[in-house]
């Protein structure tokens, strides 16, 4: 029989999980200390930054523990100061929300993957209304689940159809409150870069956003505000403040976003390439935003990124959805409207494979036809000066979608009904006091 | 055998020269031979014309020296710059192929992470056979590279791509950085290999580098003039900036695409920062006006070749940029002379240049 733990005990268990308010371990005594490095070492929860705690204390034991275990530092290394030009922001792990959409179940494994990247922050998961099951998640997070009686209870029955399926993420977006969220589907896991480290990809997203953005001219070097990178000879001194990234697209290796044709003709093709660069889109390109690994400044476009676009065979599987291209498209003209900049690139994330390209593409081709509608009227949408906020620009989008895409097919005249009713929720909802 | 290197498989080699401007030697060929030399070189020597520069044994080549060009063009001579690797652009003007590569002769052979020496030139022609795709990004960069396509969301009728008309390679170790930021960080070098080749998007301007760089003349190679620089100028090292403005806002109008990323180049010499500094000093002012003025360049439907478009451009540099210095009014009359003599070189009747052969 186990006799009830300690009461010195439980204050270490949940001093794991809350390693990351800490600032210095040197207080904590000898014993103590290695106990919550063990336990630490358990629940997964070694990253960098703890590592370094427990080094800083400068006490033998911890030291010798480390090196007996031969855990290793990722060395980086010392660099000449930045000239000012990096925003030395501190961006607090309470900062951000990492906010799941739940199509499947059993999340065990996906979390367990994602542990010592997640543990730090508050998750947000949103179960697909339409899953029946109970959600399977493994202990040690900081997380708050939310299924459709939630939905309901907030936003009423009737709306709660929005959030159905890969939509499901956005009843998050709504109800978090932090600045920065990261949002990644729930069959990718973490990438290993090429010399074969785990890709932190919210750290990457987080700089990403933290960084400035350059859109209005390119750089051939990528991302000036990278180690070891900077502006190239011809770059206009004037436009290298750069302005705020709002939206950070990451990429996939494995199995790449592409759609059911081009997936169905290559079946066996995988994305091996890791490209090591973080780039601004250019002002005025437009591109498809995938859903599948993004993150974005919710304060800033938060109400931008919205569940509008639903196919009418629409699926479970990323080849039978155009939800987020949707979503994308209005961000970026956003974001070009109001001056603010779209990172492509880094991170990576591994996508495991899932479903049948052929099997999707015949039950459902119908988004590839809709873009070719979609794509010459974002080109010509224009949005008055008078559109300020990333509310107005929505409201703006909404109209030229009824009046110009509307008679065009069904599923535009409900897109844009779903984005004036979207508006609504994030105005009533979307800030102040917790709904829930 | 040991010791004998893989040729690579060349291609185009009789639809490509090689042009490079040099004041100083050739030593840096003997690197490239395995990779250039089945093909055509152009060489412009820049500086003293009573200075032999050798060629290294085996290269297929023409020189130019500035008695060459000043004989070669007469009076339109002036438009070639002297004392700045500028006067590269006379090689473009001589030419007589389907494509030309240049390349500094500070410029070697880089390796990609795997060790494998890079063949930059072949990079160049697989990117300029290639469609590039200005009209919509994609996020998975070029689709038509192998292990690569279009992403969800990707408009089909757009995936057929537009011809490429540059492509813009990139620099591993000194990184071709302005002269403050050269002071700056004298230390930092360009280690980061990035696997990409991209297209810049339709209405993006960029800073386009002719340190490894390489074009379809028959399509844009009116519009690659360097412009004037050196000895008598105002302003040096802004040449291959200049070019790349003028050429990206043609291609925008034409509709043809403009290629940058792979392949890598090994950039052996960092100039003289000082130096670099009192060349760039007014160009590092006047790009706060040149490049608002690029970017709000509109040409006319009536400009439907590549030479209307640029007299087009000279005549907007002459009204907008005037004002700003002198400077200007003369680099597009400059740029009217340069057309002039493109014209004059290329058509079908004129007379062909005399060549100063060196043979294999």
């Amino acid at each position: 029989m186990r006799t009830q733990p300690s009461l010195l005990s439980l204050a270490i268990d949940t001093a794991v999980l809350h390693l990351s308010h800490f600032s210095d371990l040197s207080p904590l005594p000898d014993h103590i200390l290695l106990d919550l490095l063990g336990r630490t070492l358990k629940a997964g929860k070694l990253n960098e930054k703890v590592l370094n705690l427990f080094m800083a204390t400068g006490k033998d034991e911890i030291l010798s523990v480390i090196q007996a275990l031969n855990i290793q530092h990722v060395l980086t290394p010392v660099l000449p100061t930045k000239f000012g030009k990096m925003s030395v922001v501190n961006i607090k792990d309470s900062d951000v929300d990492i906010i799941i959409g739940a199509l499947r179940s059993d999340l065990t494994s996906f979390m367990n993957e994602w542990r010592s990247i997640f543990s730090r922050f508050h998750l947000i998961i949103v179960k697909d209304p339409d899953l029946n099951e109970e959600l399977k998640i493994p202990e040690g997070f900081n997380v708050d689940v939310y299924a459709k009686s939630h939905m309901d209870h907030v936003v009423g029955s009737s709306t709660s159809v929005l959030f159905s399926g890969y939509s499901c993420r956005y009843f998050g977006f709504l109800i978090s409150r932090k600045k920065y969220i990261v949002s990644i589907d729930d069959d990718c896991v973490p990438a290993k870069d090429e010399k074969g480290f785990l890709v932190d990809a919210v750290d990457q997203h987080i700089m990403n956003l933290t960084t400035p953005a350059t859109p209005f001219f390119f750089n051939t070097l990528y991302d000036p505000y990278r180690e070891g990178a900077d502006f190239v000879r011809g770059y206009p001194f004037s436009l290298r403040n750069g302005v705020m990234c709002a939206l950070s697209c990451g990429l996939w290796l494995n199995l790449a976003d592409f759609d059911a044709p081009t997936q169905a003709l290559k079946p066996g093709q995988r994305n091996s390439r890791y490209v090591d660069a973080v780039m601004t889109v250019p002002a005025r390109a437009m591109m498809p935003i995938s859903g599948i690994n993004i993150a974005f400044d919710r304060e800033v476009i938060g109400p931008t990124l919205l569940p509008a676009l639903r196919l009418a065979g629409e699926g479970k599987l990323r080849w039978e959805t155009m939800e987020d291209i949707w979503s994308g498209m209005c961000v970026k003209i956003v974001c070009d409207h109001l001056g603010m900049g779209v990172k492509s690139g880094l991170p990576y994330v591994w996508r495991r494979d899932r479903g049948n390209a052929i099997e999707s593409l015949k039950k459902e081709w119908e988004g590839v036809k809709l873009m070719e509608e979609v794509v010459p009227f974002f080109q010509s949408v224009r949005l008055p000066r008078t559109a300020a906020t990333a509310e107005d620009c929505v409201v703006e989008i909404a109209k030229a979608v009824k009046q110009k895409l509307g008679p065009l097919d069904p599923v535009f005249a409900r897109a844009a009904e779903a984005m004036s009713e979207w508006i609504k929720l994030w105005k009533a909802l979307g800030s102040g006091s917790l709904p829930l | 055998m040991a010791g004998s290197s893989i040729k690579p498989t060349p291609l185009l080699k009789d639809e490509l020269d090689i042009v490079i401007p040099t004041i100083r030697n050739l030593d840096f060929l003997e690197m490239w031979r395995p990779f250039f030399e089945q093909y055509h070189l152009i060489i412009v020597q820049d500086g003293d014309p009573s200075k032999t520069i050798k060629v290294p044994d085996g290269f297929d080549y023409e020189l130019y020296n500035r008695n060459d060009i000043n004989r070669i063009l007469g009076p339109k001579a002036s438009c070639i710059s002297f004392k700045d690797s500028a006067c590269r652009c006379f090689g473009y003007m001589v030419s007589k192929k389907k494509y030309i590569y240049t390349i500094d002769d500070d410029c070697f052979v880089a390796k990609d992470p795997s060790g494998k020496e890079i063949n930059a030139l072949e990079q160049h022609i697989k990117n300029l056979l290639s469609p590039s795709t200005p009209l919509f990004f994609n996020t998975l960069y070029d689709p038509y590279r192998e292990g690569a396509d279009f992403v969800r969301g990707y408009p089909f009728s757009l995936r057929e791509g537009v011809p490429t008309a540059v492509s813009h390679g990139l620099w591993l170790n000194i990184p071709d950085y302005d002269a403050p930021t050269q002071l700056v960080k004298p230390l930092e070098r360009n280690t980061r290999y990035v696997d990409a080749v991209l297209t810049i998007p339709k209405g993006t301007l960029f800073p386009m580098c002719g340190m490894n760089l390489a074009f379809n003349r028959e399509l844009i190679g009116p519009a690659m003039y360097f412009g004037l620089m050196g000895d008598g100028q105002p302003v040096g090292r802004y040449d291959d900036m200049w070019a790349g403005w003028c050429m990206k806002v043609i291609c925008d109008h034409m509709g043809w695409g403009v290629k940058t990323g792979l392949p890598y180049i090994w950039h052996s010499k960092a100039s003289n920062p000082f130096v670099n500094l009192k060349k760039e000093y007014n160009g590092i002012f006047w790009q706060e006006e040149i490049i608002p003025f690029f970017q709000s360049s509109v040409l006319p439907k009536e400009c439907t070749t590549v030479q209307k478009c640029y007299i087009e451009l000279a005549k907007q540099v002459k009204e907008k940029l005037g004002k700003i210095d002198p400077y200007f009014i003369k680099l597009a009359d400059a740029m009217v002379t340069w057309i002039e003599a493109w014209d004059e070189l290329n058509s079908s009747e004129g007379k062909p240049a005399k060549l100063l052969n060196g043979t294999a």
